[in-house]
């Protein structure tokens, strides 16, 4: 029988548990903010709630078998997760990917980069406006716009969202033209309804009053802590993974990494609104220098078992929509990992959570928290 | 004994049409929402436009189970629902229909739908008070900062064309309005009617202003405990609270029943009625929600000077212009 | 400082000797080395901590830190006795080791001195064993057992 967990706290204040189920938490997290009126004086976060063990899991499957795994952990930018898993492989391995290959995968990461800033942006906006209210119509706006692109994931793989696209050693499907042409009319209607979204939101005066100065994470705290992805960038970190240790398409393709100065969630706000138009360019880039070939480069697998990678350890990381997502691979020799690490850029993300929410009244707590733009599937792994 | 039985007929047919636009309001406040998000609304039930909706809604709360949390203050709790909806339908027993008709026609019936207008802040406080919930406490304290601040642009704004008509009595102030309507007099109407509406959304907790049913932070707040017929007595008070105030916005500042004689009166004041609903629907799906010391500055900082304001300008020139009326 | 340099300042300093991707240090000089790191090499930037099960061995904790500016990532790592697995915990130095040093914690049972926040953090907190490591006991009550390395070949 587990004991009650006793909250200390001072005298006058309230210890309020925004608990695993909560319409704000992004999923189950356990939030309990002890507060002085509507201010936070204390906010401790509690995660494991979504931990389904998946680094034990992966010491008893084979390498093949592990990429759609991965994609479940980040359930919102499914291939970011397999890809860097693959990633960790092809490099220890030694096994190469034909450009065509990693091009489609560069190509298929971007757009579920969009997908994933829409739901960011989407559930963003039922935060601050609440499921009554003008938040549910920024909501809808946004989740019409990925139908679009889900249904373009589908008539590319067969299933609209965990694609288990990735493999070690390329793609699993090829783009075909007319794939090709949709891919296109996706990132021009990103472009189309990114000034929609921003009259919705970044213009409209009460979002900003809601999300400029709120939740600062000043650029010392950013790099102690170990922030990544948009956090870090509105900090005035210009650090992107796609540029650092490019990968796959990315060492010859032109892009604007967006960066801010201030660090409030406003600033948060607009990295990935700039990241969503970077993202549109980066697709039509691919569209227009796609080149031919095969998209994987190994004979088609029968026994996943028997694909062994030599002992050695390899540390890859790729941009996720959130972050950087690193994966610290041990291997030895045999067909199954010895130790899989998965560094998830929510849950370094999270972390800032009780730094920073000191000082901030309730619903600031929940405009930031927003803003980080956690995924507790990835948190928890 | 007769006008007491024609009170009595005219309350009983006035409560039947009001509850029954209110529950049919949660159905044109659905399809416009909906439309707002590009998307159908009810649709299924009532094929094709889903316009039987609200009795099926009304039906599903009937019939639910009323689970009660075990340490709620009982009183308050049983009575929170009721303080909220009584006071919202007294207020229709003040709308004046056609000069002379109107279920209480009283030398200061103005000032007594305000006052009883403003007996739904303690249902609201009593609800989130004796939850035994921290969630309903702090939508009970958010709201009584915030609806007690609201309630005096709210009342100066409305005073205005107290002041214009020269009377309390709500058909002396449609009658008044013969000439132009006192949201359309120059400047001093404009404004009071403008703050009146921007306070009028803070009291009846639309957005940008539902902080204290925020549902994304406090999970629908202050009835968060409550379930069944007593969650729609809140949910359908909220309507009606609604309703009731824009039906004395209709007759102070919009003219009430005056319109040209092809329509009867009611018909006027009703469409003006669901104009200014629609108004407020509008603005309640465009915008996001303020943080209570956000919409408290712009209640003191803003609202109430201006509100003083207009009514200080108004008086002046009602003094000065006592005769050209 | 571009790696190489850093890691003979490192070896000089604190007796750290090259290992995969960075450097191993004792463990009673993991902190000064970390700190110096962080303060006169540049590494500010946190990136990961964790831990591999090595059996015999013993466990081994590895930190993972960057210099954003040299774009260079250096790990470096402990190896710890697997009867006392006990070492200072890097939080004082690198905030955001917190969270993934409870992690470790909880996952191997590896006990981390100073620690702020020594609680377990992604399984419940009354639960007992330490999943990630190598003998935990995989056997589940109704019979299935996850493929292990023996099974490799099997069922081509």
């Amino acid at each position: 029988m587990p004991e009650i967990e006793v909250v200390e706290r001072e005298f006058g204040e309230l210890a309020l548990n925004m608990g695993p189920q909560h319409p704000s938490t992004h999923g189950v997290l356990r939030l309990t903010l002890h507060l002085r009126g509507e201010t936070v004086v204390r906010a401790i976060p509690g995660i494991g709630y979504l931990h389904r063990g998946v680094e034990k899991l992966s010491e008893s499957l084979a390498y093949d078998q592990l990429a759609p795994v991965f994609e479940r952990d980040d359930y919102l930018g499914p291939t970011a997760n397999s890809l860097a898993y693959c990633l960790a492989c092809e490099r220890l391995a030694g096994i190469s990917v034909p450009p065509r290959g990693a091009w489609v995968r560069t190509l298929v990461a971007e757009l579920q980069r969009i997908s994933s800033h829409l739901v960011w942006l989407g559930t963003l906006g039922l935060d601050l406006g609440g499921a009554l209210g003008g938040g549910t119509t920024l909501y809808m706006y946004c989740f019409r716009e990925r139908e679009r692109i889900l249904d373009f994931m589908e008539t590319l793989t067969g299933t609209r969202f965990h694609t288990n696209f990735n493999l070690i050693g390329g793609a699993r499907y090829d783009l075909s033209p007319e794939a090709a042409k949709a891919a296109v009319a996706l990132a021009d209607r990103a472009d189309a309804m990114l000034s929609e979204l921003h009259a919705m939101a970044g213009d409209s005066a009460v979002f900003r009053g809601r999300t400029e100065k709120v939740g600062v994470i000043p650029r010392e705290l950013a790099l102690q802590v170990g922030v990544t992805g948009p956090v870090l960038r509105a900090s005035g970190v210009r650090f992107d993974v796609r540029r650092a240790a490019p990968y796959d398409a990315y060492p010859e393709l032109e892009f604007d990494v967006p960066t801010r100065e201030t660090g409030d969630a406003l600033a948060r706000y607009e990295v990935r609104m700039d990241e969503i138009a970077q993202s549109a360019r980066i697709v039509r880039r691919i569209v227009d220098r796609l080149p031919p070939g095969p998209v994987f480069s190994r004979k088609p697998i029968k026994n996943p078992k028997a694909t062994r990678i030599a002992a050695g350890e390899i540390h890859a990381a790729v941009e996720s929509p959130r972050g950087e997502l690193g994966v610290y691979l041990v291997a030895d020799g045999t067909a199954f990992p010895y130790r899989l690490k998965i560094n998830a850029p929510s849950f370094r993300n999270l972390q800032i959570v009780p730094h920073v929410a000191p000082g901030l009244l309730l619903a600031d707590v929940i405009a930031t928290l927003g803003s980080l733009d956690p995924v507790l599937g990835d948190v928890d792994r | 004994m007769i006008a007491w039985l024609t009170a009595a007929l005219l309350s009983v047919v006035v409560l039947g049409v009001a509850m029954t636009f209110v529950a049919y309001l949660t159905w044109i406040e659905r399809k416009v929402a909906a439309r707002f998000q590009n998307r159908i609304g009810p649709y299924f039930v009532g094929y094709p436009h889903g316009w039987l909706q609200p009795l099926a809604d009304v039906a599903k709360l009937m019939i639910k189970e009323d689970i009660t949390p075990r340490r709620v203050d009982r009183v308050l709790f049983d009575l929170a629902p009721v303080l909220v909806v009584v006071p919202a339908l007294i207020g229709f027993a003040f709308v004046p229909f056609a000069k002379g008709l109107a279920v209480v026609d009283h030398p200061y019936s103005f000032l007594f739908f305000v006052a009883f207008a403003s007996l739904t802040l303690l249902g609201v406080f009593a609800a989130g008070w004796s939850s035994n919930n921290k969630y309903a406490l702090i939508s009970a304290l958010r709201m009584v900062a915030l609806l007690v601040s609201y309630e005096i642009p709210l009342l100066l704004a409305l005073l205005v064309p107290a002041v214009f008509a020269g009377s309390f009595r709500l058909v002396d102030i449609v009658e008044a309005q013969r000439g132009l309507w006192f949201a359309g007099y120059p400047v001093v109407g404009q404004i009071a009617f403008l703050v009146f509406f921007v306070a009028m959304l803070a009291e009846s907790n639309k957005s940008p202003f539902d902080l204290i049913e925020a549902e994304s932070e406090l999970i629908s707040a202050y009835n968060v405990e409550y379930s069944g017929m007593k969650f729609a007595l809140f949910y359908a008070g909220e309507y009606a609270h609604t309703f009731a105030i824009s039906g004395l916005a209709a007759t102070v500042f919009l003219g009430g029943y005056l319109g040209p004689s092809f329509l009867p009166g009611a018909v006027w004041l009703l469409l003006k009625m669901l104009a200014l609903f629609g108004l407020v629907l509008w603005v309640r799906w465009s915008f996001l929600r303020l943080r209570i010391d956000q919409a408290l500055q712009l209640n003191w900082k803003v609202l109430f000077p201006l509100s003083l304001a207009t009514l200080v300008v108004a008086g002046y020139w009602v003094a000065t212009h006592a005769g050209a009326r | 400082m571009p790696a190489a340099d850093v890691v003979q300042a490192l070896a000089t300093a604190y007796g750290a000797t090259e290992a995969p991707l960075g450097v191993a240090v004792p463990a009673d000089r993991l902190i000064e080395a970390l700190r110096a790191l962080r303060d006169r090499h540049g590494y500010r930037y946190y990136v990961l901590s964790t831990a591999v099960d090595r059996g015999d061995d013993g466990f081994e904790i590895v930190h993972l830190v960057r210099n954003l500016d040299a774009g260079d990532d250096l790990a470096v790592r402990v190896a710890l006795p697997k009867d006392v697995p006990e070492i200072d915990s890097a939080a004082p130095v690198y905030a955001g080791a917190d969270w993934q040093e409870r992690e470790v914690l909880d996952l191997f049972g590896v006990a981390f001195r100073h620690h702020p926040d020594p609680r377990r953090i992604l399984m419940p907190d009354d639960y007992e064993g330490h999943p990630l490591r190598k003998d935990f006991a995989m056997d589940t009550p109704w019979g299935y057992r996850p493929a292990t390395r023996d099974d490799a070949g099997k069922d081509a």
